[in-house]
């Protein structure tokens, strides 16, 4: 699904890419993790064709160009961008209203998923109206709704409490073996990058390159709390935060 | 209750003070004008029912060019915000000859297009238009400048054309700013509209002022601009109304 081959990207002078293999299969899950600033975000856009690479080849579902991978790609954004003028099923909807279905119609397809997402009596609230978890929930479905083949996520989680976020990856990850959907999923956290992916590239600081690649034990526990405390799953975790400050050249700090 | 009670007091005060004034002469006197001159809150009062058809009659004559110019000034000022926002040429090009048309003096150009015009309506729309525009314009280009460009790119990946990236995420996005514009806008329409009718006009509340200037009757003439501001205080309700129907998430 996705293919990258020597991917290479720069601002002018500034390398921030140097250079990247990545290879994604059809509804898998692929983990991007490093440190701030290192060129995750440049790597989400590239992907989703709102970028083109200074050189090496990228390609989604065969597609090498930038207007066919933005074709074939959504994003969720960081934050979590609801249009605060609209309610939270008119913000679901946007991608059926952008592919020209009528309100009514992009409203049923938005409003059919709602009670899968728990957002059920939340039709018309607006974005200010609800909770953290809920908005980026809200943002997912929107992102689902596009029907794009890949779904690039941009750490979808960081901005909630801890305990939203623990909730969230564990619905995330029910809602992929659900429905199973080809996701990047860009993140600076180890533990949720290696619990809901089945592979994670760990970059380096910019300019980006592959300082490990990592997978969770396989089968993981169904529980969240169960899957993240496993000794394998701590260990992966451990190699995963070894290649992180090694590549930052920094010592761990005991 | 509270909001209105404070205003209120405050206008009652600043008239108790000028009845004072004037119905005792102190402010002739303090002038060196004859008492007449200068009319008291009580008199202008008077003035206001006894002239109520006149006025009336009249008032309409202005709220019309007032409407339809500001009407004129919307559709302007948000045509060219837009044309701007799309076009970097357009903004670029059209940026300063647009300043440029804001240090015309109105007194200066309303005869010459009274002269183009004629003595209508035509002539007071123009006016109107061209004085309330460009505060619509500026901020309105200026609500276009929030635009979030991850929202943007955000709105590129649901495949959303220029268009509805246009409809969508821009306009909505500077609906604030162009609320704003145009309720500086609004209040220069009486100004706009009694310019327009100095520089030639049989009717309005401005013709009036003038007419009634010329004949000393100041407590008419304070009794056309109260008139002229209840207009103006209307007019900006309305505004602000309709801001707060159209920018509900604020």
């Amino acid at each position: 699904m996705l293919s990258a081959r020597d991917l290479q990207h720069s601002y002018g002078d500034l390398v921030t890419i140097s250079s990247l293999d990545l290879d994604l299969p059809e509804h898998g899950v692929l983990g991007l993790v490093g440190p701030s600033g290192c060129g995750k975000s440049t790597l989400l856009e590239l992907i989703c064709g709102l970028l083109e690479p200074s050189a090496g080849s990228l390609a989604v579902d065969g597609a090498g160009s930038a207007t066919g991978r933005l074709e074939r790609c959504a994003f969720m954004p960081q934050r979590d961008l609801l249009f605060p003028w609209l309610s939270a099923l008119d913000n679901a909807a946007l991608a059926p209203r952008n592919a020209g279905l009528s309100l009514r119609r992009a409203r049923e397809r938005a409003s059919a998923l709602f009670g899968r997402f728990g957002l059920e009596g939340f039709e018309t609230a607006r974005p200010t109206q609800l909770s953290g978890g809920m908005r980026q929930r809200v943002a997912f479905l929107r992102t689902l709704l596009s029907g794009k083949p890949l779904l690039a996520l941009d750490e979808p989680f960081a901005s909630l409490d801890a305990i939203t976020r623990a909730e969230m990856q564990s619905w995330l990850a029910s809602a992929h073996s659900a429905d199973p959907r080809t996701l990047v999923l860009v993140t600076h956290d180890v533990e949720e990058a290696l619990y809901l992916s089945d592979r994670v590239v760990v970059l380096s600081p910019r300019p980006a390159r592959e300082v490990a690649l990592l997978a969770g034990p396989e089968p993981r526990a169904e529980d969240r709390d169960a899957a993240v405390t496993d000794p394998a799953f701590v260990a992966v975790r451990e190699r995963a935060m070894r290649a992180l400050h090694e590549s930052a050249g920094r010592e761990r700090v005991p | 209750m509270k909001r209105w009670l404070a205003p209120l007091l405050l206008i009652a005060a600043l008239l108790g003070l000028w009845q004072a004034a004037a119905a005792s002469g102190a402010l002739a006197d303090l002038f060196g004008i004859e008492d007449f001159l200068v009319p008291s809150p009580a008199e202008i009062a008077d003035t206001l029912w006894q002239s109520r058809s006149l006025l009336a009659e009249n008032a309409w004559v202005t709220l019309r060019e007032m409407l339809l110019g500001f009407a004129l000034a919307v559709a302007v000022g948000l045509g060219f915000a837009l044309v701007m926002h799309v076009s970097e040429f357009a903004r670029l090009s059209s940026y300063p000859p647009l300043v440029a048309l804001q240090t015309v003096p109105i007194l200066v150009i309303s005869p010459v297009l009274v002269i183009w015009f004629g003595f209508g309506i035509v002539p007071k729309i123009a006016i109107v238009a061209l004085v309330c525009f460009f505060p619509i314009t500026v901020s309105t280009l200026d609500g276009f400048r929030t635009v979030d460009p991850a929202a943007t790119k955000l709105m590129r990946t649901l495949s959303a054309s220029r268009a509805q990236i246009l409809r969508r995420l821009d306009l909505p996005s500077a609906m604030p700013g162009f609320f704003s514009g145009t309720k500086v806008a609004v209040v220069f329409t009486p100004i706009a509209a009694v310019f327009a009718e100095w520089a030639g006009s049989s009717a309005g509340l401005g013709h009036m002022i003038l007419q009634d200037n010329a004949q000393l009757d100041t407590a008419r003439v304070f009794a056309a601009v109260a008139v002229l501001s209840a207009l103006a205080i209307g007019l900006f309700a309305l505004v602000t109304l309709a801001e707060r129907r159209i920018v509900s998430w604020r």
